[in-house]
């Protein structure tokens, strides 16, 4: 098969035909943020944190094929900024308690904040109404903080390959609802998936709430994404 | 040279950012030897004697006296620190923004538990006390903020080594593993 060569902030990579640029850097090593991109599900390019530059032309790492010779920039300070400001607004958009979240520690939205060190965020905070819903005995939904990123709809599945998640409505007011008999349905491995599929603490899986120690956590002493770097290294 | 001032106050908090102050342990002998504290509840000075260089705030705004005593400090205060997460986003107390003001006051002093059903229902509202905000307000979003310390509570180095730039005026540089949000 034909690789192609391109390159990432001056580094020669190689890449196969028809792989995104997100994918194509990651098997280089090199790390562009991302959030709403999960590995081996389709990806939708919602949330846009992985935004590159090729060309002088911006556009989402997770969905666009690489081509040969491309220039791509991933880590210029202005993408930084607007990647940062991003994962702010995030915050700002929900309510995220992190000292009363279960997936304090191990969030990738918190993680992100903690890898552009945001001690504040540069936007006021909405405070918006949203509800805590207990959806069935496997798990509960968690809207105060649901980022709407759709990696639950795209990828948790019952057994019969039946969507367990959908959205509702559009824009600032999509919700995700949940088909609470297939939830209730849900065998603990697969509601664990369903859990470890949301990026933040939005679905999450009874009864094993807090169960790692501070400390311990993926994202206590290691920022998000440092596993590649030193894959690079 | 005279040694530079530190005032605290804690707002709509729950005082675990001051126990966060003192958890620096041994170090507080020179911090001693370092500052000194003027209004604090560290020390029980109730008012503002000189004016501050540091002023270290933890909790957000849920009522006027807040307000009051935030005002006061950045008037007082070279430099103001908001400390932990309620003082930055509200915190704990933010889970009221969006539940109306009556709502909440009726759930403590009328449906709670412990209220006695043949008690006379009322909600106090004697003219001395704080009136209720209409939510809890970030610090930020009241007065001028200039440095923002995130943890719940921010852990004793992350307050140490924030200090200690601020006093020595160097630009905070934050290692990764202190800047946490829980
Ligand atoms: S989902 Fe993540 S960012 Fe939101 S409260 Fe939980 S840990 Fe914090
Ligand atoms: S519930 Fe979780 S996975 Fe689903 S859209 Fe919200 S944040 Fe994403």
């Amino acid at each position: 098969m034909n690789k192609i060569t391109f390159t990432i902030d001056g580094q020669a990579c190689t890449a196969e035909a028809g792989q995104t640029i997100l994918e194509a850097a990651r098997a280089n090593g090199i790390y562009i943020p991302s959030l709403c991109w999960f590995e081996g599900m389709k990806p939708a390019g919602s949330c846009r944190i992985c935004t590159v530059r090729a060309g002088g032309r911006y556009m989402a790492a997770c969905t666009q094929p690489v081509s040969e010779q491309m220039v791509i920039e991933n880590m210029a300070p202005d993408l930084e900024d607007m990647r940062k400001a991003l994962v702010e607004m995030l915050f700002v958009e929900g309510n995220h308690m992190c000292p009363t979240c279960e997936k304090s520690g191990n969030c990738e939205l918190q993680a992100l904040a903690y890898r552009y060190q945001m001690l504040v965020p540069r936007f006021p905070y909405d405070f918006p109404v949203r509800r805590v819903e207990p959806a069935g005995p496997k798990i509960l939904l968690e809207h105060n903080r649901c980022i709407k990123c759709l990696r639950c709809v795209r990828g948790v599945k019952a057994k019969d390959g039946r969507r367990v998640f959908g959205a509702l409505r559009r824009g600032g007011r999509k919700k995700i609802a949940v088909d609470l008999s297939l939830a209730a349905a849900l065998s603990d491995r697969r509601a664990r998936e369903a859990m470890d599929r949301c990026p933040v603490g939005s679905i999450l899986k009874k009864e094993v709430g807090f169960i790692v120690p501070v400390g311990k956590r993926k994202y206590d002493a290691t920022p998000i994404g440092s596993d590649l770097r030193k894959a690079e290294g | 040279m005279s040694k530079p001032v530190i005032a605290t106050a804690s707002l709509a908090g729950c005082f675990g950012c001051h126990m966060s102050i003192l958890d620096i342990d041994e170090r507080i002998l020179d911090l001693v030897e370092l500052v000194e504290f003027n209004k604090s509840p560290v020390d029980d000075i109730k008012t503002f004697t000189k004016p501050v260089d540091v002023g270290i705030i933890e909790g957000g705004c849920s009522n006027s006296e807040n307000v009051e005593v935030l005002r006061a400090f950045r008037k007082n205060c070279k430099i103001l620190i908001s400390l932990g997460e309620c003082a930055i986003m509200g915190g704990l107390p933010a889970m009221r923004n969006g539940i109306p003001v009556r709502e909440c006051l009726e759930e403590a002093y009328h449906r709670c538990p412990t209220i006695d059903p043949f008690d006379p229902k009322i909600i106090p509202d004697d003219p001395d006390l704080p009136i209720i905000l209409d939510r809890v307000y970030p610090l930020h979003e009241i007065v001028k903020i200039d440095a923002f310390l995130p943890g719940c509570p921010p852990s004793a180095d992350l307050i140490w080594k924030a200090l200690t730039s601020l006093l020595q005026g160097k630009p905070l540089v934050l290692p990764y593993a202190l800047v946490k949000f829980d």
